[in-house]
């Protein structure tokens, strides 16, 4: 076990050193660790309860949630002197329904102090049509579109008394890699330079993000039930990206 | 030969020999006259184990919520794998899709799937078909479970790619070594663009190849007889399916499809994406008389196709030099 964790350090290093750039390499380093991120979901302060709880949108809307799920990927932490490391196959499926996913780790991690976070909020133009993928990428996840193939990136599914589909259904599935509905969103977060993310040999630091799922319906734009209450890729999706880039991710503490 | 073969495969094995009863290695093989293929299975090792795992997969009725569909129903070899008589797919239960199923061959080389290209990856094409209602109308996880519990597939799978587990990734990469390999390039236009076998056209289809290259060819681009381009030619002054707009969303999609290749067109009626014209003739006589001023009509049908009932004759005949029989009538590619 140690020695093929060995190699793949060794692996990686070759990998990072061939094709990052010059001032990355400062962070190439033959020491490893490993840190975590859980995701706590919320609806406006109060913890994500599924299909029980009655929320309120910004437009003081009732809706419930059936369904929250999202991609995480392409986590890439920087150095408060520039450097940064893309962490490779960092790709992550957070469900509300599966207590296991809200908490990921990332393994082989260089070590050194990280004073900023940045990551995908779905996945990257390229795995969208890289063919048959397995993993978080596996399309029995009922996260890939199979008419118009791709990812869906956030899928949130509920109910809402205003809208207007079958059962006031809320079927919201955000996708879509091409313009002019690009929903590929990157969202980053720096980390107060006082208490980085120390990524150690020896310890699992673990950084804590407040995910408020309300945040798919304002924060660019006010998403009104009535009449925005089905999408699944297109301009609508467009309008929900923008709103959860903004603000639907919060990192709240690290602990180290 | 002038085909150049680019993944020569190794010796197959025993339990391999029993799929294949003859010793002939699956190899993918591009044609002197075709360019580098999009899809090279660099990163899908192409097997004899693998093949003949997609190619039963491929005629494999059990996979269908109702267990009577394969894609074979919708793709049948004697038509070029497109679907003999039917103007739509025609799925479980009866129930009637809303487009012609294409032919499948140089799929290797293809950018786009389907009429509207939404799918990008020759790998993922089969999840679109298994999991359409009017198609197989099931989904991954149901065939998944059902390969895991039914002998052969779990040897199958092992032989295949040596792995004791079946995932959605080994059966997508399963399908593609068959449909992949799927090369129809030895039409006798092949030869005769080769110059092999002394092929030559006769008077008639040489008129017809003129033509063809005069009035059909910015579209229908050789070698293909496509160029993967998306178009309206004018079926219906407003287009009932959206078409290639339904993928991207774009107004000036509206009613466009992509260009279909003619190669076994002979072989690959009825036309167009919704199957409405049972012969060829029917299909010159669009581009002569027909052609409607659709929203978004391809400018270069503006005024149609003229095209003499003489010129129609010899660009038939031109047309069924791309039947290819050595693809029509390969065994390797039948269901066993």
């Amino acid at each position: 076990m140690k020695k093929s964790h060995y190699l793949i350090a060794i692996f990686c290093s070759i990998i990072f050193i061939s094709s990052c750039k010059k001032n990355e390499d400062a962070i190439a380093t033959d020491t490893k660790g490993q840190f975590s991120i859980e995701f706590e979901h919320q609806v406006n302060g109060t913890a994500l309860a599924l299909n029980t709880t009655t929320y309120k949108n910004a437009k003081n809307e009732d809706f419930k949630i059936s369904v929250f799920k999202y991609y995480v990927s392409n986590i890439k932490l920087s150095k408060a002197d520039g450097t940064s490391v893309l962490l490779p196959e960092s790709y992550f499926l957070i469900d509300e329904s599966k207590s296991d996913s809200k908490l990921i780790t990332l393994q082989d991690v260089p070590t050194g102090d990280y004073t900023k976070i940045e990551y995908t909020i779905g996945v990257d133009y390229a795995r969208n049509f890289a063919g048959a993928q397995t993993g978080a990428l596996d399309p029995i996840n009922g996260m890939f579109w199979t008419w118009n193939s791709g990812y869906i990136f956030v899928k949130i599914e509920g109910s809402s008394p205003l809208s207007t589909a079958v059962d006031h259904a809320l079927t919201f599935h955000i996708g879509g890699v091409t313009d002019p509905n690009n929903t590929i969103r990157k969202f980053s977060a720096d980390i107060n330079t006082a208490n980085p993310l120390r990524v150690r040999a020896d310890s699992k630091p673990k950084m804590h993000f407040i995910v408020n799922a309300a945040n798919l319906f304002t924060g660019t734009t006010d998403v009104s039930f009535a009449t925005t209450n089905f999408t699944m890729g297109g301009d609508k999706s467009v309008i929900v990206a923008d709103n959860y880039a903004k603000g639907m991710f919060r990192l709240d503490h690290i602990h180290n | 030969m002038l085909f150049l073969s680019i993944a020569l495969m190794y010796a197959c094995s025993k339990n391999e020999t029993e799929l294949l009863p003859t010793q002939v290695d699956i190899t993918f093989t591009v044609p002197a006259n075709f360019p580098a293929p999009t899809y090279n299975f660099e990163n899908n090792k192409l097997t004899n184990a693998g093949f003949a795992l997609g190619r039963k997969l491929f005629y494999e009725a059990r996979l269908s919520a109702d267990k009577s569909i394969s894609c074979g129903s919708c793709h049948q070899q004697f038509a070029a794998f497109a679907n003999l008589d039917h103007k739509v797919s025609h799925g479980v239960n009866n129930c009637q899709g809303k487009r012609n199923s294409p032919p499948l061959f140089n799929l290797a080389w293809q950018k786009g799937y389907f009429w509207d290209g939404g799918v990008k990856n020759i790998e993922t094409v089969p999840l679109n078909a298994i999991g359409d209602v009017c198609e197989m109308s099931t989904d991954i996880q149901s065939i998944i479970t059902f390969l895991k519990n039914t002998p052969p597939y779990p040897n199958l799978f092992k032989q295949a790619f040596g792995a004791t587990e079946i995932n959605s990734q080994l059966v997508l990469k399963s399908f593609a070594q068959f449909t992949a390999v799927l090369v129809s390039g030895n039409a006798k236009y092949d030869q005769v663009s080769r110059k092999e076998n002394g092929a030559t056209f006769t008077p008639g289809e040489q008129a017809g190849y003129l033509l063809f290259k005069e009035k059909c060819s910015s579209c229908h681009k050789e070698p293909f007889f496509t160029d993967f381009s998306y178009r309206s030619n004018g079926l219906d002054l407003t287009s009932t399916d959206e078409g290639r707009a339904h993928i991207t969303g774009v107004e000036t999609d509206m009613g466009t499809f992509r260009v279909p290749t003619l190669r076994n067109i002979e072989y690959t009626g009825p036309y167009m994406h919704d199957g409405r014209f049972y012969s060829l003739d029917e299909v010159l006589e669009h581009y002569n008389s027909g052609v409607e001023p659709a929203e978004n009509l391809d400018p270069l049908l503006k005024n149609g196709i003229a095209l003499s009932a003489t010129e129609q004759k010899q660009i038939k005949l031109f047309l069924i030099t791309l039947t290819d029989h050595d693809f029509i009538k390969n065994t390797l590619y039948s269901e066993q």
